[in-house]
């Protein structure tokens, strides 16, 4: 019988945790270094691609995405060499996607051609606000004038490129937001990644606001008429949102993040980076050492992992449907009823339907518009235990 | 071994807040009871509880030695006592095992209601009585005032009263004096049969159960054979001590001594304050007067908020009631909380910290249900039910008619705030008894019904007046009136532990205010929540607390599903501390919390 992990699909993601500038609200594993040497890491990258590679021999890879932290900032000789190798190690799809997440400054729209020539065929940037005054209040270091520049040459070096825009900021009104969707959406991009601010513990803006002085956040109310505008101007442009936070023309979805929530299996290197990966028919969770230097050190002797757990089957049904409720296409029932080894608890299941927060057939369970606005309160029913 | 000449047995009494523990700490201090290093404010306000709201929950017992003026050591049991009304019972069963009170009274506020309330239980108890004018380091102390009220409001002689700062020390040796010459010395007889008087009881975790003692006659020792006379248990004493606040043993206790003793109790029922405690052979026949039981006056329900929790809650209840006496319970079940317990209570200060002490001492979390009073259930076949419980309230078409307990409240106000006063009264159900003045502060009295007093009155005493009004009150009786039993509805299903007893005229009011602050206290869900309030299926208030708009998580860190699972447990947890009622979850703090009303 197939593994579970083949409903989900197979993908690579590669971890750069080196950016420019830190900014304030950011959580991720992402370092302000003086000096990079890009060869060592490469040589590190190369080393636990030939590793993993020996683990899964012959799988057909889907997807590669290059994340961060800022990507952009790697060489493009690097890039070049670590999916030529990707490729040398893996079969991989026809159509298979290279995404490489790109900050929007100038410097770095300069190497796009060098990731075109790599084989990177899908950008995502990180432009966050378009317009000076709230870029400056997220702490970037770009303007949206340099934004716009580099999406154009992004644009024109690339068959898909999506950005990333942060909306509910400080002191921004409904009106603001719809505005600035708006104008997004006439760039006519085909995918679009619209995160609500989330206020992160051991961020600047997380200490800044337990100390009472992050002002201006919208109330939540206001947050959700954001959230619900995000939905119906998408929609009525023709950019679905097919998951919680993400926006496409049909065909145009990230096939990366979709392994994710298809609760495919997943190869992480780099720091701090997590995979997910079925080994002789088990599953296991991988998290590499997260500190930069730990981890290119032990990159040396192979010893990445910081761990490498096997994850029970009831607890790989509870992630698939944490991962799964996320995409507008819902799951299937019998996926979750064959790893948890007992179908979704029955009554709760007819309780959400009825107060229309999901929807059921017998062969998809799907949360609805309603039901995705408040997916944690719907997972706290499915969850139990 | 000390002759009775030399022991003096004092209470320390006042209105909350004038300064007896912190003469107290004095008092200690400066006959070098504790040494230096151990001394800090407060001293004998030793629970948690105590020190984080500031205030003294339990009397404290202890045993100074003094060295007077004249050249001879004298033995003091001083005993600090609180000054909340809902613990006036500490006090009074305190009074009653020594001969004095020294009075204190805060110089820069006067008489206060508890002031009174404390003098009576004093003259009542006999004692000799020793005002204390304290915080005269205050630039707002006013001696000759304060020494004038004393006598005009309460009519003692306070021309010799002691002029006190506890905070800086002045005037300790000056009351040190005065407790030796002013205050009688105890009498009894050492060769007579052994008479003591039961003070009090409580559970210490590593000697059990501590018994305080005051010997009246004769000589208790260890290894004595004693029974307690009420309830006929008999123990050999294993232990026997005296507080210097720590536990100091003793080879034995004469007349006119205060101390404790062990003697292996396990039943928590043999051991009743008031009891009077004799040889088991030779001992006396007649037991001293006891005490007048307390009267708990609230009444509500307490559940593990994890059902599973019950026994521990049952072990911790009973421990409890062993360290208060004012405190009652007995089993309840629920068909929405399962089996908990329904507790009686002197007011609602006294039940939030019996509620909190099991909480932090014990580690369970509790669902309060909502406090009543009791009242009175005539039936039409002439019998009287008394209804601890709303839930419990008898088809109306057996019932003839209800009564519910009324008080005497008698207030202290500065004349300013009178008016603010009458008002929360009558809207109160008040009815003024009496209105007098001394100086600029006005004395009334008024008869009011407990049940809308209980849960908030002093709360809203307090905010209306800045905190410049005092209280004191005392049950006076049972009186009919039109009082109807109010059901609250969450998302249509009728809540029994919100359930209350209101009056027919205020019920519209009251029912509005408590579906407002429900509103605010339950969390949004997925779905909007009717909340409404109902008397006999009929609605008569109603807010609709609207559904939860959003609860996602945003952002997807790579492949990071652990993370998105830490935060859903955090989420899970947080439900823990909450109980379900069908669909809707109801925080544990909701159920006293939607009695109190803001205005
Ligand atoms: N300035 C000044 N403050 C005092 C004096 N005596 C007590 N206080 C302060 O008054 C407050 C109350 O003192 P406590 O000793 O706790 O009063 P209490 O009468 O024991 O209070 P309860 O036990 O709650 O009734 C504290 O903040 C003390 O520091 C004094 O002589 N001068
Ligand atoms: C790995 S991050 C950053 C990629 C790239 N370094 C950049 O900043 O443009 C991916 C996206 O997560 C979003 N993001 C990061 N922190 C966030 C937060 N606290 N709240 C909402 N969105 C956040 C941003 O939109 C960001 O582009
Ligand atoms: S948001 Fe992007 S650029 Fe900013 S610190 Fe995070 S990863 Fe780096
Ligand atoms: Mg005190």
């Amino acid at each position: 019988m197939a593994d579970d992990w083949e409903n989900g699909g197979f993908g690579l993601y590669l971890h750069w945790p080196f950016c420019q500038a830190k900014c304030p609200y950011c959580d991720f594993n992402s370092h302000v270094a003086r000096s990079i040497d890009q060869n060592a890491w490469l040589q590190a990258y190369l080393a636990q691609l030939q590793a993993y590679a020996t683990l899964t021999p012959g799988r057909v890879l889907h997807s590669v995405f290059f994340g961060g932290g800022t990507p952009s900032l790697m060489n493009p000789d690097i890039v070049h060499a670590i999916i030529a190798e990707i490729r040398r190690l893996w079969p991989v799809a026809n159509d298979l996607e290279i995404t490489l997440e790109a900050n929007p400054s100038s410097v770095e729209a300069g190497r796009f051609a060098g990731y075109a020539d790599a084989g990177v065929n899908r950008i995502s940037m990180g432009i966050q606000a378009l317009n000076d005054a709230d870029l400056h209040r997220l702490g970037r270091i770009h303007t949206a004038a340099e934004a716009m520049q580099a999406f154009d040459i992004a644009r024109n070096q690339f068959s898909r490129v999506s950005f990333d825009l942060i909306y509910a900021r400080q002191n921004q009104t409904l009106a603001d937001w719809q505005a600035e969707l708006a104008k997004a959406l006439d760039l006519a991009v085909d995918h679009l990644s619209l995160y609500q601010l989330t206020i992160e513990d051991g961020t600047a803006f997380g200490e800044r606001y337990a100390r009472g002085k992050l002002h201006g956040l919208p109330p939540d109310d206001l947050a959700a008429d954001m959230y619900q505008a995000t939905q119906d101007l998408c929609g009525a442009a023709g950019l679905l949102g097919y998951e919680v936070s993400n926006h496409a023309r049909p065909g145009a979805e990230s096939r990366h993040n979709r392994v994710y929530w298809r609760y495919g299996d997943y190869i992480g290197i780099g720091p701090g980076a997590h995979g997910r990966l079925t080994l002789g028919g088990q599953r296991y969770a991988t998290v590499h050492w997260s500190a930069p230097g730990k981890w290119l050190t032990a990159a040396q002797t192979n010893a990445t992992e910081q761990h490498r757990d096997a994850i029970a089957r009831a607890d790989q049904a509870d992630e698939f449907l944490m991962m799964g409720l996320r995409l507008a296409e819902g799951i299937s029932p019998a996926r979750y009823a064959h790893l948890a080894g007992r179908p979704l608890p029955e009554k709760n299941l007819r309780y959400l339907s009825d107060i229309g927060m999901v929807e059921t057939s017998h062969d998809n369970i799907r949360v609805t518009d309603a039901g995705r606005m408040v997916l944690n309160g719907v997972l706290k029913e499915l969850i139990t235990g | 071994m000390t002759d009775l000449a030399h022991i003096r047995n004092f209470s320390i009494v006042a209105h909350i807040d004038h300064g007896k523990s912190t003469l107290a700490d004095r008092l200690i201090q400066s006959t070098n009871t504790v040494a230096e290093r151990d001394m800090k404010a407060q001293l004998l306000d030793s629970m948690d509880i105590e020190r984080e709201r500031g205030i003294t929950i339990k009397a404290n017992t202890v045993r100074i030695d003094y060295l007077a003026d004249n050249g001879e050591t004298y033995v003091l049991n001083l005993i600090d006592t609180p000054g909340h009304v809902d613990f006036a019972y500490e006090v009074s069963r305190s009074m009653r095992a020594v001969e004095g009170s020294l009075l204190v009274v805060d110089s820069t506020q006067g008489v206060e209601a508890q002031t009174l309330a404390n003098v009576y239980q004093a003259i009542d108890a006999n004692h000799e009585i020793v005002p204390v004018l304290n915080k005269i380091d205050l630039p707002a102390a006013d001696c000759a005032r304060v020494a004038e009220q004393i006598e005009d409001v309460i009519g003692i002689d306070a021309s010799d009263a002691i002029h006190v700062s506890a905070k800086t020390g002045i005037g300790i040796k000056e009351t040190l004096e005065a407790i030796v010459h002013r205050l009688p010395a105890p009498t009894g007889d050492e060769n007579a049969p052994l008479t003591a008087m039961l003070v009090d009881s409580w559970y210490d975790s590593y000697l059990g159960v501590v018994v305080l003692v005051r010997i009246m006659n004769g000589r208790l020792k260890k290894g004595d054979q004693i029974k307690m006379m009420q309830t006929g248990a008999r123990y050999g004493v294993d232990r026997i001590g005296v507080f210097r606040p720590s536990m100091q043993t003793v080879e034995s206790l004469g007349p006119g001594e205060i101390g404790f003793i062990t003697a292996s109790i396990k039943q928590v029922r043999d051991t009743r304050v008031g009891d009077t405690i004799t040889h088991e052979k030779k001992g006396i026949d007649t037991p001293l007067p006891g005490f007048k039981p307390a009267q708990p006056v609230v009444f509500c329900g307490l559940f593990p908020v994890d059902s599973a929790e019950f026994e521990d809650l049952r072990d911790a209840i009973e421990k409890l009631a062993l360290n208060d006496a004012s405190f009652s319970f007995e089993m309840e079940t629920s068909a929405a909380l399962g089996f908990g317990f329904r507790c009686g209570f002197l007011g609602l200060l006294h039940l939030e910290v019996i509620r909190d002490r099991i909480e932090r001492e014990y580690d369970i979390d509790l669902i309060t249900t909502a406090p009543s009073v009791v009242y009175h259930v005539y039936m039409k076949d002439g019998s009287m039910i008394e209804l601890h419980n709303p839930a419990d309230m008898p088809d109306l078409t057996y019932v003839d008619h209800l009564e519910e307990p009324r008080i005497k409240a008698t207030i202290m106000v500065p004349d300013e705030f009178l008016g603010d006063i009458l008002k929360l009264c009558q809207d109160r159900r008040g009815i003024q008894m009496d209105l007098t003045y001394a100086g600029a502060r006005a004395m009334v009295v008024y008869d009011l019904p407990l049940n809308e007093v209980v849960f908030d009155f002093y709360d809203r005493l307090k905010s209306v007046t800045k905190g410049y009004a005092s209280f004191d009150y005392q049950l006076t009786g049972y009186r009919q009136d039109t009082l109807v039993k109010m059901q609250i509805l969450v998302n249509e299903e009728p809540v029994d532990a919100l359930s209350t007893m209101v009056h027919r005229d205020r019920a519209e009011m009251r029912g509005r205010a408590m579906v407002e602050k429900l509103k605010d206290l339950i969390p949004r869900h997925m779905f909007k929540i009717p909340i409404q309030a109902a008397i006999g299926g009929k609605v008569i208030a109603r807010e609709t607390l609207a559904a939860l708009r959003k609860d996602v998580t945003a952002k997807c860190y790579g492949g990071d599903v652990t993370r998105k699972k830490k935060l859903l447990e955090k989420q899970k947890a947080g439900k823990k501390k909450m109980r379900q009622f069908g669909k809707v979850d109801i925080p544990q703090e909701a159920f006293i919390n939607a009695l109190k009303m803001d205005n």
